[in-house]
């Protein structure tokens, strides 16, 4: 503990330099604001097939809504450390309709087929406007911290 | 003779009342001579009659302004539809307090939220941009809850929207805060249960002068091109003095001698605002 508390300034320091200096030596395109086939998505429940740290983001493979877009309320396929994952949008960077809450990522809810939320807890705010919605979302909403 | 009976009950009740009210003069006056025959020498003071100043109540500013969204964009309109709406826009104006308020203020909205509990949903966050003229003007709020970040566009007049609250009031260097969605997120993070700050009514609205740290670089904008012409940014940390001076490539100087893009507004400004004036007044 006390060894922690001594090397958090240098920590901070080296966060800082590393700020400076673009740690970031390749290129990365910008986060897609609309949910469509090959977008990075950020899991916020806490499930252990979402939070384990992989070398690929859990990427969007398939979109289940007509236009191909996914909004709030929208389910997609994941591909997540190599396997398929169905999920729940709760939240996109996309503007959507006035009075309804823009997120700076792109947040998902991981499902199982029939449904059910896969983790036990979601972290981040998600979107009142899914509460509204038709469609059963109560396991999802249950297990929701707060809501905007 | 039941009638009769109540009449007799209500005759009797208020012979009581007056006897009641007959004591209570009696005492009133029996105080007051005692009082006066016990302070014959020291001449009454009555104690100064406190003042309660309430800080956080909305009373009307001092300064003179209006808001941005009744002056007409510059445009081939019929000035008929601009005057409709801003009588529609007064309509809404008297039955909900809408606050003078600018980019860079802390508000805090109530909007009516079926779903929530109490039916009514508060967002508190800092105003990032104002858009749109006449009933359809917008403004957008931002915060940082639980390391998420957070935007809602807000339009004014709606009415699901149940009270606006000016929080903080003050002003920043730039007209659009848009950057600080690539801002290091101790700028847009407020607290949601902030008290009101006491705002003064007179004199000029504090700007805060403060000078932003942005994330390391791929942003959402350029903001460092001069169009966007961004003071509330610390480029030093940023960027280098070369990207800095790469980016004034794209400055043009010309525009300022355009005369077809000024738009003076003053004197239209003046027009509205005795209208409004007279129109709330009404």
């Amino acid at each position: 503990m006390a060894l922690q508390n001594f090397y958090r300034p240098f920590m901070g320091l080296l966060v800082e330099t590393s700020c400076r200096l673009h740690q970031r030596t390749f290129s990365v395109s910008a986060v897609a604001a609309a949910i469509q086939k090959m977008t990075r998505v950020r899991v916020v429940d806490n499930s252990p097939l979402g939070n384990t740290p992989y070398h690929r983001p859990p990427k969007v493979i398939h979109v289940y809504t007509k236009n191909g877009v996914g909004k709030v309320g929208d389910t997609v396929l994941l591909a997540i450390k190599g396997q398929k994952k169905k999920a729940l949008i709760v939240g996109h960077k996309m503007p959507g309709d006035r009075m309804t809450p823009r997120f700076d990522s792109n947040n998902v809810v991981l499902i199982e087929d029939n449904g059910n939320p896969t983790g036990t807890r979601i972290k981040v705010p998600i979107s009142s406007k899914l509460r509204k919605m038709e469609g059963d979302h109560s396991k999802v909403l249950a297990i929701a911290s707060s809501f905007v | 003779m039941a009638a009769c009976v109540k009449k007799l009950d209500k005759c009797i009740f208020n012979l009581r009342l007056l006897r009641n009210l007959q004591l209570q003069n009696e005492r009133y006056l029996s105080t007051s001579v005692l009082r006066l025959s016990a302070g014959t020498n020291d001449k009454f003071v009555p104690p100064s009659k406190p003042v309660i100043v309430d800080k956080t109540q909305t009373t009307a500013s001092l300064r003179k302004f209006l808001s941005p969204e009744f002056v007409p964009p510059r445009q081939r309109t019929n000035p008929l539809k601009f005057f409709m709406e801003r009588k529609d826009m007064i309509q809404r104006r008297k039955v909900i307090q809408i606050p003078e308020f600018y980019v860079g203020s802390i508000l805090a909205v109530t909007t009516a939220d079926s779903t929530a509990n109490g039916k009514s949903s508060r967002f508190v966050g800092i105003c990032v941009q104002r858009g749109g003229k006449g009933l359809g003007a917008t403004f957008i709020l931002r915060n940082i809850i639980d390391n998420q970040g957070v935007e809602i566009c807000y339009e004014l007049y709606s009415p699901l929207i149940q009270a606006v609250e000016v929080l903080k009031l003050e002003k920043r260097l730039d007209d659009n805060l848009m950057y600080l969605r690539d801002a290091l997120p101790e700028y847009s993070t407020v607290d949601p249960d902030m008290k009101p700050l006491p705002i003064s009514h007179s004199g000029e609205v504090p700007v805060n002068e403060i000078k932003v740290k942005m994330r390391p670089k791929p942003w959402s904008k350029r903001w460092e091109r001069p169009k966007f012409d961004i003071k509330g940014i610390n480029f030093e940390l940023a960027l280098t003095p070369e990207k800095m001076e790469r980016a004034q490539k794209w400055a043009e100087p010309w525009n300022e001698f355009d005369m077809l893009r000024e738009y003076d507004t003053s004197e239209l400004e003046e027009k509205i605002f005795k209208e409004v004036q007279q129109e709330m007044n009404k």
